[in-house]
């Protein structure tokens, strides 16, 4: 049998790999040196690279987000570790109005090859303010790359050619899925182009990507059960949006459910469904549904952020009134 | 300093050789004609937009810019035109760039506020206030962790120490959070940074007193640990004298050093400024310090320099101004077709 590793120690051989590769990478980020990452992604590198390489830094997105910018504007290929997606928000201006439309406003002279990671998503009663899901608000920025590793082997996989990239790539690390576990994959870089078919299926597809996976095929183990065959693709990269694997899919299935745990209004989902009804809409058997986040501020007390975020509950229940299956 | 209390106009000996007083001078009127006949174009609708204009405030980019060295990085903001002209930016591309022509120094995609160029080392043209300073401490960053050789030479300066960023802000940015982590960051670290604040005194339309709880700009910096220096930025000779001093320092390893400019706007923030928030008297008042007219005096006094003589370098800045006019009404416009163009690098890079 592979050797098992789980998600955190992928994103860190990762890492590893990534400062052992080139001399221009470095990692900075709150509390990623003596700490070891709040999410310990980056324990004991520090102790291998030293302070200069694994940088430790203020309480200051703002600051070392537009300096990680600059530090790839002047050759460094720095990745930047904000804690959550919701301290990103501190540092929307450098990430949108710097990095993300540098290349283009001057003309093509200036490209900023910079990582950004961030822990994202709900589900360990963190409450409100380190609860979201803003992959979405990312995916509607042009000039950015944004990605979601949902399995340990994208964990492992997406940061070389991340790096590799000559334009800024924000990978979003969903908190449920550090302790995920799956085979050791090798160093080898994964596709960061396209999206994947995770599981086949014939009857319906549930499209969905980061947390929102295990859930997805959990419930589509469910509706195996119950006569349903769910085809489950892994958007994997949310910017540039793959639409040919989901359209290939829906000529197949011709039914769809999309699985976002960022909230409903204006969600990735509903760009996901928008481009269905123009790429593929004489291909449906039945209106698209989804499933997302209830619109409210995720709340502490367990049953409610449980209520709050997309379950595998509610998954099968929209497959079965898209299918005309009655619970 | 308050707006009222206009200090004596700039005067004294100019302690430098003659050429490269005079250079200074064109410089000043390099930028000066530039910029009047941007007005003037923006006034037939030849560049649109926001055009804010330095007029006023040319001592400080001619006094600072010749005291860089051509591996050094320049960070400006939205009123940059005099910046990038110094800095080696061809009047051609700016003027060009102004129009919205793809000759442009960002190929039009960018106008008056994001003039840009790889080759100086010209990172823009930032258009949010405080922008530019996160990105001067990551440029300064890269720099240190990279050891980037400052061998690269200044024709008026000793080879000696790495590159450094050079970041311009006006005193609104200091406001902004992004100036106080900048700041600290660049303590923290000791990077090679110079703060170039530009204090005009209005934010837009905001006094200093106005917007800041501290009006001692030094202050605020000195609070981080960071070397400070006070100038008369409408004194092209103390511009210059201080700057190389701080430069020197900087490239040393001695961590970064705040520099305060004073210095004022003649004209209007914008072209859709009505300027309702000061006194014209105040806006003469502070004309009797005009950057040029002062440093041509104090040249004449000391015989350095010739009625004849302003006469030649200000028919040469006119004449650099009329070619880039002609050279931009002669570029061609970016095929619509390639409006896509440039927002990511191609997806075979990837």
């Amino acid at each position: 049998m592979a050797r098992q590793i789980s998600y955190r120690d992928a994103l860190r051989e990762a890492l590893r790999d990534a400062l052992l590769a080139d001399p221009r990478v470095f990692l900075m980020g709150e509390d990623v040196g003596r700490y070891g990452g709040t999410y310990a992604v980056s324990k004991g590198l520090l102790d291998e690279f030293g302070p200069e390489r694994v940088r430790d830094t203020p309480l200051s997105e703002l600051g070392f987000v537009g300096a990680g910018v600059g530090a790839a504007l002047g050759g460094m290929r720095p990745i930047v570790e904000i804690m959550t997606v919701n301290f990103s928000l501190l540092a929307l201006d450098p990430i949108v109005n710097s990095a993300a439309m540098l290349r283009h406003m001057s003309g093509g002279q200036f490209s900023v090859p910079l990582v950004i990671r961030m822990a994202t998503g709900a589900g360990r009663q963190v409450a409100a303010q380190h609860s979201n899901s803003f992959e979405g608000w990312y995916a509607h920025v042009p000039g950015l790359r944004v990605l979601a590793p949902a399995t340990v082997e994208d964990a492992r996989g997406m940061l070389q050619p991340a790096l590799a990239d000559p334009d800024p790539v924000l990978i979003f690390e969903h908190a449920q899925l550090y302790n995920l576990m799956g085979d050791a994959p090798d160093n080898s870089p994964v596709d960061i182009c396209h999206a994947r078919v995770r599981r086949a299926g014939s009857d319906v597809s549930l499209i969905t990507f980061g947390g929102c996976l295990p859930k997805t095929l959990q419930a589509a183990e469910e509706l195996a059960v119950l006569g349903v065959s769910a085809e489950v693709i892994d958007l994997r990269v949310l910017r540039p949006l793959d639409d040919a694997t989901v359209m290939a899919s829906m000529r197949k299935c011709r039914r769809a459910v999309v699985i976002d745990e960022g909230w409903r209004s204006g969600s990735l989902a509903a760009e996901v469904m928008a481009r269905i009804c123009e790429q593929a809409f004489f291909d449906l058997d039945a209106p698209l549904a989804r499933v997302c986040s209830e619109e409210v501020p995720i709340p502490y007390a367990r049953h409610l952020e449980e209520a709050a975020l997309p379950q595998v509950a509610n998954i099968v229940t929209a497959v079965q009134a898209l299918m005309g299956i009655s619970p | 300093m308050n707006a009222f209390d206009v200090p004596a106009p700039p005067s004294g000996p100019v302690p430098w050789d003659q050429p490269f007083a005079l250079a200074r001078l064109l410089d000043m009127l390099r930028i000066r004609r530039l910029e009047e006949k941007a007005a003037e174009l923006y006034g037939q609708q030849k560049i649109r937009g926001f055009l804010h204009l330095y007029i006023g405030e040319e001592a400080i980019a001619s006094g600072a810019l010749c005291a860089l060295r051509p591996g050094d990085n320049v960070v400006c903001t939205y009123r940059e035109h005099g910046h990038a002209l110094l800095r080696g930016v061809s009047m051609n591309a700016i003027m060009a760039e102004m129009y919205g022509k793809q000759q442009g120094c960002s190929r039009g995609r960018g106008g008056s506020m994001h003039l840009f160029d790889r080759a100086t080392h010209f990172y823009g043209g930032q258009g949010i206030v405080g922008g530019g300073l996160p990105l001067a401490t990551g440029l300064a960053l890269a720099d240190k962790l990279s050891k980037r050789p400052g061998a690269d030479s200044n024709p008026f300066e000793k080879r000696e120490g790495g590159p450094l960023t050079a970041c311009f802000f006006g005193e609104g940015a200091m406001a902004e959070g992004a100036f106080h982590e900048s700041m600290n960051l660049a303590a923290l670290w000791q990077l090679p940074l110079l703060f170039c604040c530009e204090n005009n005194l209005y934010a837009m339309g905001t006094a200093l007193a106005r917007s800041e709880s501290q009006t001692d700009l030094c202050i605020k910096a000195a609070s981080y640990g960071i070397a400070t220096e006070r100038v008369d930025g409408m004194d092209v000779v103390a511009v210059h004298e201080v700057v190389k001093r701080a430069a020197h320092q900087v490239r040393q390893g001695a961590g970064p050093v705040f520099m305060e400019l004073q210095t004022y706007r003649f004209r209007a923030h914008s072209m859709f400024d009505p300027e309702l928030y000061r006194d014209k008297q105040e806006v003469e008042a502070w004309k009797t310090r005009g950057p040029i007219h002062t440093y041509s005096t104090r040249l004449k006094k000391q015989g350095t320099l010739t009625e004849d003589e302003f006469l030649a370098l200000d028919a040469t800045a006119q004449a650099e101004v009329d070619v880039a006019v002609a050279f931009a009404e002669a570029g061609t416009w970016e095929p619509v077709e390639n409006l896509g163009c440039d927002v990511t690098a191609p997806e075979s890079a990837v």
